[in-house]
């Protein structure tokens, strides 16, 4: 088993280049955890069901459980630790999961998060509709996602530089 | 869950990969998105020693159009596919159908060669490809070699694939203008595979079907292409009659497991109730 070697990757995290010495069957969520200590991107079922370990991957949202991290040599990888402003301004998707109450435990939102950021960059006007397709790799067992909806459509509208109209109850 | 030690390759082209693989034998596997065989090594139920990634090929990406044919390579992603406009235009079932392929994460990694070639028979393109008499184009140590989809799969994970061999690339003979399709999904949840699903391409002539090809996904060991099925609908005018002897006759042909999806009947009846569905909405569209 041992006599395998290990492989040196490079990839780019949140903007900067990092590297590091895996074995091949090392998971990317563990080199992203466990190297790099980036904790945010969570392992909810580890089977690729629940999406709570959700990373932006060179344009696609990818659940990174089911991936390895040889896999990810030379890509460019956000993080939710990448979201916010350098001066930690939040970025428009954290501040509607705060203001819309988006989350209750936020162990699925990291990968919530990263998952409605490549939906808005692809669909910045999404409906209703669109935002439950969008995120239906992602399993909340908390909200009953009508607020993590909400939290969407307030970060599409300010992306959008329009007014965030909640919808009649 | 840490999956058993391997050792990882990342050949540049086809040939590099063929040596490869041929080299390395049935101890290796090809990995293209990786969402069917990295869950299974978790498990352990797949212990290879040796990955060849096939992500590194550009070969194997895009599709293109050659005379009538569309020509999919094999690594094109679900993604791709469906955000394909020269599919949406030419071979619109192939969209449909990766809209309900698992979840928006793993469309952006899940191919069509994965789909296609790894004999599971849940996947839902093997009966998509049936319906459209698509080609399999195969490269492994004595060169490339073509295979008609209805002729590739032999059993669960048993397919006409030699050691050493991997899909490069799908080839799907031109679709007549105007034909209607359809593929009708039963599924629990987002994500599942299918308690039953049924895909159908026809063409109508004079409010007549002229032609038609139907398949099932998901009820027995492999993708199964219902010919008598389809032979019953061609020269109807979609009667109430002949869609129930239509539907009765996949039903036939369907040998479901009893499982989390439904008995063995349940999941029977509901093949047929996908190829009715199927049918009915395909025979609208052309």
């Amino acid at each position: 088993m041992s006599k395998i070697q290990k492989m040196h990757v490079t990839m780019t995290v949140n903007g900067e280049t990092v590297e590091g010495l895996v074995e091949p069957r090392t998971l990317l969520i563990h080199f992203i955890r466990e190297h790099l200590l980036l904790t945010g991107a969570h392992i909810g079922c580890d089977t690729g069901h629940c999406g709570a370990c959700t990373l932006d991957i060179d344009g696609k949202s990818v659940k990174s459980c089911t991936m390895f991290a040889v896999q990810a040599e030379g890509s460019s990888i956000v993080t939710i630790e990448g979201l916010a402003a350098p001066d930690g301004t939040l970025h428009a998707l954290q501040e509607g999961f705060r203001m819309m109450h988006g989350l209750q435990c936020g162990y699925c939102t990291p990968g919530m998060i990263l998952r409605a950021h490549r939906l808005l960059i692809e669909n910045p006007n999404p409906t209703e509709a669109e935002i439950r397709f969008g995120i239906s790799g992602n399993l909340c067992r908390c909200t009953g996602y009508q607020n993590i909806v909400r939290a969407i459509q307030y970060a599409a509208a300010k992306l959008n530089g329009t007014q965030f109209q909640e919808a009649a109850e | 869950m840490i999956p058993g030690a391997f050792t990882y390759h990342r050949p540049k082209s086809i040939d590099e990969a063929a040596a490869l693989l041929t080299s390395l034998g049935e101890e290796a596997r090809p990995l293209a998105g990786g969402h069917s065989l990295i869950p299974m090594m978790k498990l352990r139920m797949a212990t290879p020693e040796h990955l060849v990634d096939l992500a590194g090929i550009p070969e194997l990406k895009g599709v293109c159009q050659n005379g009538g044919d569309i020509i999919i390579g094999a690594m094109t992603t679900q993604a791709e596919l469906i955000a394909s406009e020269l599919l949406a235009a030419q071979v619109p079932i192939l969209r449909e159908t990766s809209l309900v392929i698992a979840d928006p994460q793993i469309r952006y990694c899940g191919t069509l060669g994965g789909n296609v070639a790894n004999g599971d028979p849940g996947n839902d393109m093997p009966a998509v490809m049936m319906t459209l008499d698509a080609r399999y184009t195969i490269v492994g140590e004595k060169g490339r070699r073509v295979i008609p989809s209805r002729e590739f799969y032999q059993g669960a994970y048993y397919t006409a694939l030699e050691p050493g061999e991997f899909l490069v690339s799908v080839t799907i003979p031109a679709l007549p203008d105007g034909h209607g399709f359809a593929y009708e999904k039963m599924k629990r949840k987002v994500g599942d595979y299918a308690t039953a699903a049924a895909a159908v391409v026809l063409t109508k002539k004079d409010g007549v079907i002229a032609t038609c090809a139907l398949a099932l996904t998901n009820v027995g060991d492999t993708a199964l292409f219902a010919e008598e099925a389809a032979q019953i609908l061609i020269g109807s005018r979609l009667d109430a009659a002949s869609l129930a002897r239509a539907a009765a006759a996949a039903e036939a042909i369907a040998a479901p497991a009893t499982d989390g999806r439904g008995t063995a009947a349940y999941r029977t009846s509901i093949a047929g109730v996908m190829v009715a569905r199927a049918v009915r909405r395909a025979f609208e569209r052309a």
